[in-house]
């Protein structure tokens, strides 16, 4: 092997109590694509923020190049040649594209705009350079991510789960650029949890367990299991085993869905139609950005639909678009949104007082006063039945891991006893224990005749447990596909609004 | 890089400190008092003669400490009422107009019926001054909910409107007749008065009133599920919004309280201490008794205590001016000081300092 | 006519303070800063430059000192929020309230005091136009205000500085991870909005009304920081509200001139109900507001 272009030496990163980093190792080869795979939590994302200058270790040795580097922020990194493509995208949303590209790269405005013509053919990365960000799609988000760091010429390039974002056709070709800046020179440092891409695209892999490194291998070297027991130190996780369905009474209905968001940056609904049966679990697919968050609000409560137009969202077999959401609940229904901090739980109230946000009405206030010794009692049940690891009905919210806290939100909910049980992102940032826990739960409410409704980026998520998929994509909605009968080519045909070209 | 770059960085606690909680205001006070001290020293003033009679003197003569008891109570009022509101995040800074209006609303009663008798004026002239106020911050409340303006910069403008319309009314229709020209109106009649309960000074029933609704807001801000309600608005208005809390009528409660509150406390003052309606019937309450309700942690209890530092601070001051040459515009130096203090000190509740070393093992 | 003429020849004199405040708080929330302290820095800036035009000191360096005591009241200000992570709506109530009592503290022997004001200069040809001659009579100062507003204009347009600003604001996250110092950039932007507020009390207090009262700002600080709402924090619709405003404050003159007979309470109270006024009509409008709006303003933001 060459010399490596970045070398590190037992680097460690601690938050707190948090561990995020011990003694890391890392060789990364120039002209290689190297992934760092690692759950959520193992400390992919702080090592990446380390490399990139974000933050500074608190031990160990960083080499570039065989001299020694101390990063003290991402300019100095790009002055190095290192680039950094965001999981979260870094780009201003009121900005062009060429004042976004303008922050980063130095040069004059036509120059600029040559360049992002060139680099796109290139590397078929094309992007409208006079485009607002905020009317790009996710994917030409970080098209112009990728560009905006190619343009800095980076001798390496670090992507952050690049894949999440992206409908599994793009992700081809997103590979294929990849591999053209390999053989341009650049190396690529590849952060993903996901087993098969990394077999896929990667020529060496670094394994993150819980902070630590658990192994260096060459991925095509190795199976998914082998990979699996590096990451999580077990195989991963059955999926939970489907029955047939045995569909109820329809509990949930979207009748012609239509609605122009306020927020200019928002994406409007049209025409939207899906049915729910008790005992069934309906997934929602679709990258976020294409009105999953508007949707979500709409069938939660959070946003309310005019009176007239009530009829378009029927709950139980009752009107409810023009209900906010302590009344849906009333009827039946229950919800655990994508945000769990600052939405689903306060950060800085207990978990006591957490339980009150929606399980009030569950004898936790009397006489308009709030009953404390029921409100502790219910948390600990909470706590109890859905395995949150917690010091207590005293904790802080916000001082929970975002796998703990997501159990909570999720037990809570379940402790509702909803009829209708609605979930968005259930599994977002969560550890695959957690994640496969709250599966198992899903799939055995469902035994019991609820109704549920997933919405998931993650298709592998929803093959396992959902009896049927419809994919928002842009807005609109594709018709229901049994799960049992569609592959994810066709889940992703409709991602990208070629679904019904078929 | 070099090793003797040692910079101090706040970094999150596990859990907020309580000990910090507590300190924070005492230390803030010491501060504050301090560099007050320092700046009428540097004005040529005595600073030992300032502190004996700012800071020592209302709590040891009973004839100054019976007008801190009397300035408490509006103080009180107004900061409970208003910190219900700051920690739903509604800010209405505006309580200087609602205690205009509120004393205007209550001041119609003896203006028009001057001749009336009976122990009922005085109760309904509090009533009227709190609805008043309750009106007048119903505005900023329509304008928020409604048309979604920013009811910060809407409640102060009132207030300036407020203060118009008390000179209107003391330039024009309720200027006594036999006031010699001056903008005030006519001395109200013995039953437009709130009784005294401290014989000899001139402590009266409002502070009773005071202290009892203090309690009452203890338990709607601490105990009560509407309280809890405006508390997550406060935190975390999405989750107020998933948990299907109205923030509309967070924001109308809030300012109605607030306006309430402070209403009822100019209601107080023109039935009490001052007995007629005149310009000066404020000196600043609706604004101070925001530093109160702040500097009280926007906690029932902590206000209780707040409300008293600050009524001292004013009676000092006016100590000051009388024994030390002091200017009165010293008690507002020393209100911005001690509010912005306290804000710094609490800074460390919730955070702590930590002086990063080196990063250690990484070649220079 | 009469009455026109004397709003046209006046509106830029009386609207430099609004604008001055403005034009600094627009800079300062750009990048994601409430300071609601623009009133008591206008009030400290008033009292030291009329403090020191009264003693002699030229205008010049009365500006500088009322520009430089605003700027380090701003920098106490962002040291509390920024530094320390302080609430900013509280903090700069706070400032606000220190900044009006150091006013009346170091202006108390002055009260009542008079100094001369500035000249005009009129521009050769435009001044001799007729109704619209008068707005081409002005002092210097109001010149460089009209300057400052062009500047600060091409720097949100064209610069990169403008992008920084305007990035910064929108989202901090994103601009530490590109690299870019945001606390920093927001303290220099906090700073600058002192130093604009600073100035504007100082014409306030020694060019358009030179005479010193306490509480003289009356109001006007708090308006600024509502005409940046009304221009959604755009510098040509901010310039253009501070004219509406310098306007209205003079309708009340013209009208009294005029003979009309209304209280002079309602004249007075006038200003504060336009703000009211369109301050209601503006923001019922969510999309403006959103699509012009920073998205991080009061927000702190903790590296």
């Amino acid at each position: 092997m060459t010399a490596p272009l970045l070398s590190l030496r037992g680097i460690s990163k601690r938050y707190g109590e948090i561990r995020a980093n011990q003694a890391v190792d890392l060789d990364v080869a120039p002209r290689s694509i190297h992934a760092i795979l690692g759950e959520n939590g193992a400390g992919k994302s702080t090592l990446m923020k380390l490399i990139y200058g974000v933050e500074t270790p608190d031990s160990g040795e960083m080499l570039w190049e065989g001299a020694p580097l101390t990063l003290a922020s991402p300019a100095a990194a790009r002055r190095q040649g290192i680039g950094m493509v965001f999981q979260h995208f870094s780009l201003f949303e009121t900005l062009t594209v060429i004042e976004n590209i303008r922050l980063v790269v130095p040069g004059r405005t036509a120059a600029l705009t040559a360049r992002i013509g060139e680099l796109g053919a290139e590397f078929g990365l094309e992007v409208d350079p006079y485009a607002h960000v905020h009317e790009l799609s996710v994917g030409e988000r970080q098209r112009v991510e990728i560009i905006r760091c190619l343009m800095t010429d980076p001798k390496l390039l670090i992507l952050d789960e690049p894949t999440s974002v992206l409908p599994p056709q793009s992700v081809a070709k997103l590979f294929d650029t990849l591999q053209r800046l390999r053989d341009g020179g650049v190396s690529v440092l590849f952060i993903s949890h996901k087993l098969e891409e990394i077999r896929a695209i990667c020529d060496r892999a670094t394994i993150l367990r819980a902070g630590k490194v658990t192994g260096h291998i060459i991925p095509r070297e190795h199976d998914a299991h082998d990979l699996a027991r590096m990451m999580i130190g077990h195989d991963m996780p059955e999926p939970p085993p489907m029955t047939p369905a045995q569909p109820g009474e329809t509990m949930l209905e979207l009748i012609g869905l239509t609605y122009t968001p306020d927020d200019p940056f928002g994406m409007p609904l049209r025409d939207l139609a899906l049915s729910l049966k008790a005992g069934e679990i309906l997934g929602i697919a679709g990258i976020s950005g294409n009105g999953q968050a508007e949707l979500s609000e709409l069938i939660s409560g959070e946003i309310r639909l005019p009176f007239d137009d009530r009829e378009q969202v029927q709950m139980m077999g009752e009107p409810a678009g023009h209900l906010g959401p302590a009344d849906r609940r009333k009827l039946g229904f229950a919800f655990v949104p994508e945000d769990r901090l600052g939405r689903g739980a306060v950060p800085g109230m207990s978990l006591a007082r957490n339980s009150l946000l929606t399980a009030h009405p569950q004898g936790l206030v009397r006489h308009g006063l709030i009953a404390l010794a029921e409100a502790a009692d219910f948390t600990r049940r909470c706590i109890a039945d859905h395995d949150v690891r917690t010091s207590g009905v005293e904790a802080e919210a916000g001082g929970l891991s975002g796998g703990n806290l997501q159990k909570f939100i999720v037990g809570r909910e379940m402790m509702l006893a909803p009829k209708l049980f609605f979930l968005a992102q259930p599994t977002w940032g969560v550890d695959i224990g957690a994640a496969t826990t709250i599966r198992q739960k899903l799939v055995a409410l469902r035994n019991e005749g609820v109704a549920i409704l997933v919405i998931s980026e993650e298709i592998d998520e929803l093959f396992d447990i959902c009896d049927r998929i419809q994919v928002l994509s842009h807005g609109r909605l594709s018709p229901s596909l049994e799960t049992r009968r569609t592959r994810p080519e066709d889940i992703g045909r409709y991602m990208i609004g070629a679904g019904a070209a078929t | 890089m070099s090793a003797a770059l040692i910079w101090p960085k706040l970094v999150k606690r596990e859990r907020p400190s309580l000990t910090i909680t507590i300190l924070a205001p005492l230390l803030a006070l010491v501060a504050a008092t301090l560099l007050n001290l320092l700046l009428y020293l540097i004005m040529g003033k005595d600073p030992v003669a300032v502190f004996h009679a700012m800071i020592l003197e209302p709590f040891i003569s009973f004839p100054s400490f019976s007008e801190v008891l009397l300035k408490t109570g509006p103080l009180l009022l107004i900061a409970e009422g208003l910190a219900i509101g700051y920690r739903a995040k509604v800010f209405n800074i505006g309580a200087e107009g609602q205690f205009i209006i509120g004393a205007i609303f209550a001041s119609a009663l003896p203006v028009w019926y001057p001749m009336a008798t009976g122990q009922w004026i005085w109760p309904t002239m509090l009533v009227a001054g709190a609805i008043g106020g309750a009106m007048w911050a119903g505005i900023t409340a329509f304008w928020r909910v409604r048309l979604r303006a920013n009811e910060i910069l809407v409640s102060l403008m009132l207030s300036l409107v407020a203060a118009q319309v008390l000179n209107y009314l003391l330039l024009g229709p309720w200027k006594d007749p036999n006031g010699f020209n001056f903008p005030q109106s006519v001395m109200f009649q013995y039953d437009a008065m709130v009784p005294l309960i401290i014989p000899g000074t001139r402590v009266n029933a409002s502070l009773l009133i005071a202290l009892a609704l203090a309690l009452v807001a203890y338990v709607f801000m601490q105990k009560s599920f509407t309280g809890y309600k405006l508390e997550v608005g406060g935190l975390a208005p999405r989750a107020a919004g998933y948990a299907g809390f109205s923030e509309g009528r967070a924001i109308w409660l809030s300012l109605l309280i607030g306006g309430f509150a402070a209403g009822l406390a100019g209601a107080a003052e023109v039935a009490g201490p001052i007995g007629q309606l005149q310009r000066s019937i404020s000196t600043g309450y609706g604004y101070a008794a925001i530093i109160v309700a702040y500097f009280g942690g926007l906690h029932p209890i902590g206000i209780l205590f707040s409300s008293v530092v600050m009524a001292a601070i004013y009676i000092g001051g006016d100590n000051a001016l009388v024994s030390a040459d002091l200017p009165i515009a010293a008690v507002r130096v020393f209100q911005g000081s001690l509010l912005l203090a306290y804000l710094m000190a609490t800074t460390f509740v919730r955070y702590q300092l930590v002086f990063l070393r080196p990063v250690s093992g990484v070649a220079p | 006519m009469i009455a026109l003429q004397f709003i046209l020849s006046g509106m830029l004199a009386a609207a430099t303070p609004f604008l001055l405040a403005a034009l600094g708080e627009l800079v300062s929330e750009r990048t994601g800063v409430l300071n609601l302290g623009v009133e008591g820095v206008m009030a400290l800036g008033a009292a030291i430059a009329f403090i020191i035009v009264y003693h002699g000191g030229g205008h010049v360096l009365a500006f500088a000192g009322a520009g430089l005591a605003g700027l380090l009241l701003s920098l106490l200000f962002a040291f509390a929020t920024l530094g320390l992570q302080a609430n900013q709506v509280a903090a700069g109530l706070a400032i606000g309230i220190l900044g009006q009592g150091l006013s009346a503290l170091f202006g108390k022997t002055y009260e009542s005091l008079t100094v001369k004001g500035l000249p005009k200069l009129a521009i050769p040809g435009l001044s001799d136009l007729p109704v619209f001659g008068g707005l081409f009579v002005q002092d210097s100062v109001v010149w460089l205000s009209l300057a400052a507003t062009l500047a600060i204009w091409a720097t949100f347009a064209f610069t990169k500085t403008g992008l920084l600003l305007r990035a910064v604001g929108e989202n901090p996250k994103a601009a530490h991870s590109i690299g870019y110092p945001v606390n920093a950039i927001r303290v220099a932007a906090v700073a600058f909005g002192g130093l604009m507020s600073g100035f504007a009390g100082a014409y306030a207090a020694t060019v358009y009304t030179p005479l010193w009262a306490d509480g003289m700002i009356a109001g006007r600080g708090w308006i600024a920081l509502a005409l940046v709402v009304f221009g959604t924090w755009l510098t040509a619709r901010i310039f253009l509200g501070a004219c509406l405003f310098g306007a209205v404050s003079l309708a009340g003159l013209a009208a009294q001139a005029g003979g009309v007979e209304l209280p002079s309470q309602l004249l007075a109270s006038l200003p504060y109900l336009v703000t009211i006024i369109v301050l209601g009509v503006i923001s019922s409008n969510r999309r403006l507001l959103k699509l012009n709006g920073v998205a991080s303003l009061g927000e702190p933001f903790k590296p």
